[in-house]
């Protein structure tokens, strides 16, 4: 690796950072589908989270409010989300479609004022002894706290789903909510808290795109970013720790490409363009092959509508 | 006397009166097509600042539309196509990606007027307008190899068109005929706006030693980085001084208002013509941002001096010896790049180590 010229060290610490962003959106919307929702609009809501974060960092100077007005925004869209499919009872695809949509023409508005300023510095945690470590310093202890916080939140994400009483209920409403709802649960409520924990994630998610990894507000910034988190919940087959993994696959083969590119070597750019997509395919040509596993892991009731009847 | 002229200035009165509301009914209807956001700050942000100076021109007399981030494909064509069929009398489609589906609904609508940008297909009511680019990026390499401290220079390119190949050629020439230790990294982004990748793509330049970075890419976001890094590059399209205040070492402006007047002025009067433009430094459609403060003086006056004598044509920055990358020969010694090659450009020039994707 080193005669090619890439910095095998920089290369991980650049995955890391590439990697957050849809580590926020992905993990957001683990949680959503598996309360049985399926909120296509995770684009539109980091798109929002992006310009929002970015207009209070820059208003307040401090990115740490940024990211919470992120994570509002995200959510109060969401929830436009939640009671169009919910209550009024819409088709979530459709829904969350025209969420995208709106979400990037909203964003393009509030952003006008925002185009041509520079964000507020990003502070990086930094550890006075770990830091200085030579190689391992730089590949796990110099990041900016959000990046630490996207990785406790699916470790979060993980024992709330898997350890907690709350989160089997979740669960449950995903897997069956006809069960759930005889059961006394509120179906509607617990998908609504869900939807807007997705849509603040999300947020989070472009926030850190406008704040820390580009960092400037650009029109349509998020460039797809949504999309392939929405590809990431079905890879990681709707488990927390494969969301991290895939997310880092995404975000590694990104950089893996880009820095072949710089340092020269002969491989066609657009086979590496299509890296990601191609592993994301061959992942989910493996999963499906055990049909039975697959079967077992997606939400029974994901993308079906709930209408409580008596 | 006296009556006919009282009945003739009543008539100019007439006129007057009538002219406005006329020009209502007539208003040419002028539609564009862009393949990024207005917002970008670069490529459409300069074609959307070119519309709005035809608003400004013409006043009542001309009614603009735009659609933004329309992608290269399939949707373009619907895009066009639903553009000539709501009475629009010319429509302007502003990236190279647009050529094919441009043609195809210009066949259709042989009364609406097209302008295709950066393309090589003409028809009766299709012309072809361009910059020459690569003029302002051989000013650019001249200054980056003069700046550059690790004779790293990064390169971001959006798709292998001759549009990007004659800048790279144009920028690498330039800089290794000052300054022959000169290296180009390149990276192909495959897209011409996706702030992040741009942004990751200059993060990677500068990791492998870049401390000058150019972008054929739209977005202001690699600027933003070279900004925070600390290191030196130059804007596309768009004047990106402000996104990068001490990084920005100067920009290639791309300035189409004139041309958009004078086009839509040709309409009016009906001696609009399908013709194929190709302007440069020497037209003002390419133009040179001012130059940062870090630039030496002596640096400054021999990029100006360039930039003056390729106005004047004086200078070519295509101007052999220049061979082929796999070494084969292109340019005989004194002689300049004929503007077919430079259309069809394939190849990179010998001395760039990187590849073309095909």
């Amino acid at each position: 690796m080193m005669e090619l010229g890439i910095n095998p060290v920089a290369l991980f610490a650049g995955l890391v950072v590439a990697a957050t962003p849809l580590l926020f959106a992905a993990i957001g919307e683990l949680v959503v589908e598996k309360s049985g929702v399926l909120n296509l609009g995770v684009e539109g809501m980091m798109i929002m989270g992006a310009v929002t974060g970015f207009a209070v960092g820059v208003s307040t100077g401090d990115p740490g409010w940024g990211f919470v007005a992120a994570a509002g925004a995200g959510a109060a869209l969401a929830l436009v989300f939640g009671i169009l499919t919910q209550f009024l009872l819409s088709n979530q695809v459709a829904t969350g479609l025209a969420l995208t949509l709106f979400g990037l023409g909203l964003a393009a508005l509030i952003g006008q004022p925002y185009t041509g300023i520079r964000s507020p510095q990003m502070p990086s945690v930094f550890i006075p002894w770990l830091s200085d470590l030579p190689v391992l310093g730089r590949m796990f202890f110099r990041y900016d706290p959000v990046v630490y916080f996207g990785l406790f939140l699916a470790l979060a994400v993980w024992f709330f789903l898997g350890r907690t009483r709350a989160g089997l209920i979740l669960r449950a409403v995903g897997e069956n909510h006809d069960a759930a709802h005889s059961l006394g649960y509120g179906v509607v409520r617990i998908r609504l808290a869900a939807i807007a924990f997705g849509g603040a994630c999300a947020g989070v998610g472009g926030a850190y795109l406008s704040l820390a990894r580009v960092p400037q507000w650009t029109e349509g910034m998020t460039a797809g970013a949504g999309w392939i988190a929405l590809a990431i919940v079905v890879f990681s087959a709707w488990r927390p720790g494969r969301v991290v993994l895939g997310a880092w696959l995404f975000g590694g083969v990104t950089i893996l490409q880009l820095n072949l590119q710089a340092s020269g070597v002969a491989v066609p750019a657009y086979y590496l363009s299509m890296l990601p997509y191609l592993v994301t395919i061959l992942v989910l040509v493996i999963i499906s092959a055990d049909r039975r596993r697959a079967s077992l892991n997606a939400p029974a009731s994901l993308g079906r509508p709930f209408h409580a009847t008596g | 006397m006296k009556t006919l002229a009282f009945l003739a200035g009543a008539t100019a009165l007439a006129v007057a009166l009538a002219g406005p509301a006329a020009a209502q009914d007539e208003s040419l209807k002028v539609g564009f097509i862009y393949v990024g956001p207005i917002g970008d700050f670069g490529w459409t942000h300069q074609h959307d600042l070119g519309r709005l100076a035809l608003e400004e021109e013409y006043g009542d007399r001309v009614e603009t539309t735009y659609v933004e981030s329309v992608p290269e494909g399939a949707d373009a064509e619907r895009v066009i196509r639903q553009m000539a069929q709501s009475g629009h009398d010319l429509i302007f489609t502003t990236s190279f990606g647009f050529m094919n589906a441009t043609a195809n609904v210009a066949r259709q609508f042989p009364d609406v007027k097209f302008e295709h940008a950066t393309g090589y297909t003409r028809l009766d009511n299709m012309a072809t307008y361009d910059a020459r680019f690569y003029e302002g990026r051989h000013v650019a390499g001249i200054i980056a190899a003069r700046m550059t401290e690790s004779n790293i220079i990064g390169y971001i390119a959006a798709y292998p068109i001759p549009e990007v190949l004659q800048g790279i050629n144009s920028a690498f020439l330039a800089a290794r005929s000052l300054n022959p230790d000169v290296e180009f990294r390149i990276i192909w982004a495959n897209t011409w706006f996706d702030p992040a990748l741009e942004a990751d793509a200059a993060q990677t330049l500068i990791e492998q030693g870049a401390d000058v970075i150019f972008q054929h890419t739209d977005s202001t976001a690699a600027m933003a980085v070279a900004e925070e890094a600390g290191i030196y590059a130059i804007g596309q399209a768009s004047d990106m001084r402000e996104f990068g205040p001490t990084a920005q070492l100067t920009a290639i402006v791309d300035n189409w208002a004139p041309y958009y007047i004078e086009r839509v002025g040709q309409v009016m009067n009906g001696t609009w013509e399908a013709t194929e433009v190709w302007g440069g430094l020497g037209t003002g459609m390419v133009q040179m941002a001012e130059f940062n403060e870090a630039i030496p003086e002596e640096v400054a006056e021999e990029a100006m001096a360039a930039a003056e004598a390729i106005a004047a044509g004086e200078l070519h920055p295509f101007t052999g010896p220049i061979n082929r990358q796999d070494g084969s020969p292109w340019l005989a010694e004194g002689e300049t790049a004929p503007d077919d090659d430079l259309r069809g450009m394939d190849f990179f020039v010998e001395g760039i180590t990187a590849t073309i994707p095909n």
